[in-house]
């Protein structure tokens, strides 16, 4: 359903007649640590339908999919980062949380560290200019009579 | 006949509002005073009307109106009237209301307390305000009128979503909605501030405790949406880095630095500059969400209904409102350093470098949210960025504020501090973070972000209850505490609170997806889960598959739970999870489907959580709410003063004496 | 002069406002470009809808360029998208298959009885997991595939005449004049 209703069913978790709860998925897990593992995957890959939402909490029927899928290619003895590949080669990189750092994401990287850097420089410049300036006389420590 | 008067009243607003907005300024500007004059007794009647449309808008959803397309498309005739009530702030145009509505409860407010501003300037601030409402008034007259009537008038109306019928629901957009909308009037002073070219500190000291309740009031509205996306989403999820969250995270985050620098700049002078830009921003950023939310922009659970038309409108006011207010800020803002002098090791240096980090986090969530859109424009392809992108940054950039942390109530203003008393207790909160660490790995067995919350949280814990100390010590009874310094110590703790909270959950929950057929049991850490089957219930609008969850714990039964499948009126599913409360844990408890359709009495899918420490997040949120409130409550902002006149100094050589000795 | 920064800062983001909300109007933002444009289509062997005992394979189409068409009979918009096919099936001289997608065959079949079939012919994914290979992640979607069996271009969301002439039609052109 590729239309704004699609938007609106996710919310209300889909109308009547279909299942609405089926992100609650119990497997046939070996073990702790391969449900552990599943965890962790499903909740770094994005459900196409609901686009908000990871693999793990959407109710959507290709997550339900997508999730088994998942669980196969574990059982598969495949890696996180086959499986990943593996989900990448069929919905491109937007099935990822985690934006990959290429040409066009250099700037979200380092976007922040620039600012950060510049805004250092800032803070720094100003320090110095300020503890430079003469030390005030021996009043109240605030303009106001705090006496912290 | 309600809506035509209520379409009425927001009319009349309108026009008060534009006169609100237009005559004082003016007169502060010529010197005249009936014009100045005109400003309280505007601000009063846009109130009057606006509050008036607001109760003719809850009279029609109580009275069933659904010859009003925003009741019938809200509300049906099963549907409880307290819900009904919420139902006016549950879409667009009524939240777009409920905006104006509280633009006015800060208006009014301000009026009536503020009799000692001198009148040129709360004439420019109750101007400023009067035009913030007269954009938002004429946005929702010519885009998004509430009172549109749908004729002919259907027998019964859709319903408001159920993922909204929740108490935290109701709640949650007015009181998040009085932290956004009340960033307005620490604004509307720096506004004034620049206009009049009254930069001396009193301005600020009249702003502080505005400011100071708009983020509790924010706070605690971010605390509500939380824990309701806890409560209802069914998931256990508290926090996504989704777009309308971020919306109003980054406000959060520059009032955060806004209040402190408020604090510099009503102390010692200096920064004030930087204060003025940060009362712009942190309101620009209010305005920016309300854009996010409604334009279609970005895509998010939340958004309301996506209409370019409301977009431009939305945004060409954006412009005028923040670009206009920049351009006077970059025309009008003091170019000459004022104040006192502060060395690299002094309170403020500690202050300007929180404020770097938390500005730094805010721009770092702007960009994160905004660059899907920055991608569609460069074609970079469809990016997505989510919780590793904003989870890993932000803790980076938290880091230096959590370290600094203790420090500064015991630096001093200006520096040349007791680096001997610094050394001390950066000696003792390393020692409680150790020892936090140590009892942490012992406990969880070496779960790194359970250990790192613990260290962290007694670091910051600590480093408080020390400064606690030390005035208790100090001070004779009765001056210990000043309601501004017990604000600090409240929300500095609500910090290490909230880490304990984040870090412990997010590492040591655990979640099963389980079958169960009545009678089985599953076991998660040292609970039993025992499901006990499923029967039919009902409520107002719904009807249900309701579970039973008994959990016990060596034995004994702990909590009895009843996790629910509601199928309500117009065939929206929506899961209700049963959560068992609790200080040190959550237990948490959600349906799924029958294993087979077709026989409800046998086994179901299940999902069961354990969630320690997890209340601790809102509990810190809260603290920090009570923090900003307290801070406001300080007696020095409520004394009357002559207009203009500074504080008299008290005791000044006594406190000077003190603060050397400590 | 650095006073005027946040100014123009600002002024940057209204831009990039400016231009989401124009891009909006023109495009689906929850669109996901598919990542197998200019790669062969995967390898299916599905079972015809009307006869499950026959199975149409990948090689089988191999050697023409053809539409194939993801729908199901729960979905709405494949229902607004249907009268377009039916009008426009025939003129864009490919075969077109329709590929019923996670659907009940009784109610598929009863679905095209109903609303005419403008397919060629029609086969059955009633799980979805070759729909998976070929990142549906919805419906409807459309793949045009060439020839030699390499997926040229998708289409998200129900066709529209003007996506038909637009978009669909010049590449099927520009596909024949490859292999005649």
């Amino acid at each position: 359903m590729h239309a704004p209703f699609r938007l609106l069913a996710c919310v209300l978790l889909l109308a009547a007649g279909l299942a609405a709860a089926q992100a609650i998925d119990p497997l046939p897990f070996r073990d702790r640590a391969e449900e552990v593992r599943f965890q962790n995957l499903t909740r770094q890959l994005r459900c196409l339908v609901c686009q908000n939402e990871n693999l793990a909490d959407s109710n959507a029927d290709l997550a339900r999919d997508l999730r088994h899928e998942v669980f196969g290619l574990m059982r598969q003895g495949k890696s996180d980062g086959e499986i990943k590949q593996y989900l990448v080669d069929r919905y491109s990189r937007f099935v990822l949380y985690d934006p990959p750092l290429d040409r066009g994401t250099v700037l979200l990287w380092f976007g922040p560290a620039l600012i950060l850097l510049a805004g250092g420089a800032v803070v720094w410049l100003t320090i110095r200019r300020r503890s430079r300036a003469a030390p005030a006389a021996a009043t109240a420590p605030t303009d106001n009579g705090d006496d912290w | 006949m309600t809506p035509e008067l209520g379409q009425l009243a927001l009319v009349l607003a309108l026009l008060l509002a534009l006169a609100q907005g237009v005559l004082p300024i003016l007169g502060a500007w010529r010197g005249n005073r009936a014009l100045m004059a005109l400003a309280r007794p505007a601000a009063a009647g846009q109130a009057v009307f606006v509050g008036t449309a607001f109760m003719l808008l809850v009279w029609a959803f109580l009275q069933f109106d659904f010859s009003v397309r925003y009741v019938a498309d809200n509300s049906n005739l099963a549907l409880p009237w307290y819900y009904r009530i919420a139902a006016v702030w549950g879409a667009h145009e009524g939240s777009m209301l409920l905006w104006v509505a509280i633009l006015d409860v800060w208006t009014v407010a301000l009026i009536a307390l503020s009799r000692s501003l001198p009148e040129p300037f709360l004439a420019r601030v109750v101007g400023v305000l009067g035009l913030i409402a007269a954009g938002f008034l004429a946005f929702i007259l010519f885009t998004s009128n509430p009172f549109e009537r749908l004729l002919p008038m259907p027998a019964d109306g859709g319903d408001l979503n159920p993922v909204l019928q929740d108490p935290g629901m109701t709640f949650h957009p007015p009181v998040i909605y009085m932290g956004y909308v009340g960033f307005s009037v620490a604004f509307a002073f720096a506004i004034a501030g620049l206009l009049g070219g009254e930069l001396e500190q009193a301005w600020v000291r009249w702003s502080r405790p505005w400011t100071n309740v708009a983020w509790g009031f924010l706070s605690a509205g971010i605390v509500a949406g939380s824990w309701w996306a806890y409560a209802e989403l069914g998931w256990g999820g508290w926090w996504f880095w989704d777009p309308v969250e971020n919306a109003s995270f980054m406000p959060w985050l520059v009032g955060a630095a806004l209040v402190h620098a408020q604090a510099v700049t009503e102390k010692r002078g200096s920064l004030r500059a930087w204060t003025i830009l940060l009362s712009i921003f942190a309101f620009s950023l209010s305005l920016l969400g309300t854009f996010l939310v409604r334009s279609g922009v970005l895509t998010s659970v939340h958004a309301f209904a996506s209409d370019p038309r409301r977009g431009l409108f939305i945004l060409c006011f954006l412009a005028v409102v923040v670009g206009g207010s920049l351009l006077l800020y970059a025309l009008r803002a003091p170019k000459v350093a004022g104040g006192k002098p502060f060395g690299a090791v002094s309170r403020e240096s500690a202050v300007l470098v929180g404020n770097l980090m938390l500005a730094v986090a805010a721009a770092m969530v702007l960009l994160g949210t905004l660059f899907p859109l920055v991608g569609d424009a460069l074609d970079l392809g469809k990016v997505s960025v989510g919780p590793p992108y904003f989870g890993f940054l932000f803790t980076l950039l938290m880091l230096p504020v959590v370290v600094l942390l203790p420090f500064g109530p015991f630096l001093r203003w200006g520096g040349a501090g007791d680096t001997g008393l610094l050394r001390s207790v950066l000696l003792r909160v390393a020692v409680a973070a150790v020892a936090g660490a140590v009892v942490a790995a012992f406990l969880v067995g070496g779960q790194p972000k359970a250990i790192a919350g613990t260290a962290g949280a007694a670091w910051v814990g600590v480093g408080t209850l020390l400064y606690v100390y030390k005035r208790w010590r100090e001070m004779p009874r009765g001056r210990r505490y000043p309601a501004e310094m017990a604000g600090m110590l409240l929300a500095h703790f609500g910090v290490g609170v909230f880490l304990v909270g984040v870090l412990l959950s997010e590492s040591l929950s655990v979640t099963r997806d389980v079958r169960m057929a009545p009678g089985d049991e599953q076991a998660i850490g040292a609970y039993r889960f025992r499901f006990d089957g499923v029967h039919a219930t009902r409520g107002p609008n719904w009807h249900a598959e309701q579970g039973t969850v008994t959990v016990l714990k060596d034995g004994r039964t702990v909590a009895v739970m009843h996790p629910q499948k509601r199928t309500y009126l117009r065939g929206q599913v929506q899961t209700e999870s049963a959560i068992d409360p609790g200080v040190t844990r959550d237990l948490y408890v959600a349906l799924g489907e029958p294993m087979d359709a077709g026989n409800l009495e046998g086994a179901w899918a299940l999902r069961l959580y354990e969630k320690p420490f997890v209340r601790w997040i809102w509990a810190g949120g809260l603290l920090m709410m009570l923090g900003g409130f307290a801070s406001a409550a300080d007696r020095r902002f409520r004394a009357r003063r002559t207009a203009g006149a500074p504080q008299p100094q008290a005791a000044p050589a006594a406190a000077v004496a003190r603060e050397s000795r400590a | 002069m650095s006073r005027l920064v946040p100014l123009f800062a600002f002024l940057l983001l209204v831009a990039l406002f400016g231009f989401g909300i124009w891009w909006n109007t023109g495009h689906d933002q929850r669109e996901v470009p598919s990542p197998l444009i200019g790669k062969p289509a995967p390898a299916y062997a599905l079972p015809h809808l009307d006869d499950p005992s026959r199975t149409l394979a990948k090689a089988d189409m191999l050697g023409k360029p053809y539409l194939l068409n993801v729908f199901a009979s729960w979905c709405v918009a494949c229902g607004d998208e249907h009268p377009v096919l039916m009008a426009a099936g025939r003129s864009l001289g490919i075969p077109l298959v329709g590929y019923d997608y996670k659907d009940d065959p009784a109610d598929a079949k009863a679905w095209l009885a109903q609303h005419g079939n403008p397919y060629d012919l029609v086969i059955a994914d009633r799980e979805g997991r070759t729909a998976i290979d070929f990142g549906v992640y919805g419906a409807p979607e459309s793949f045009l595939i060439d020839a030699r069996g390499v997926i040229r271009y998708k289409r998200i969301g129900p066709f529209t005449p003007e996506v038909i002439e637009k978009e669909l039609k010049p590449r099927i052109a520009a596909l024949r004049k490859e292999a005649p």
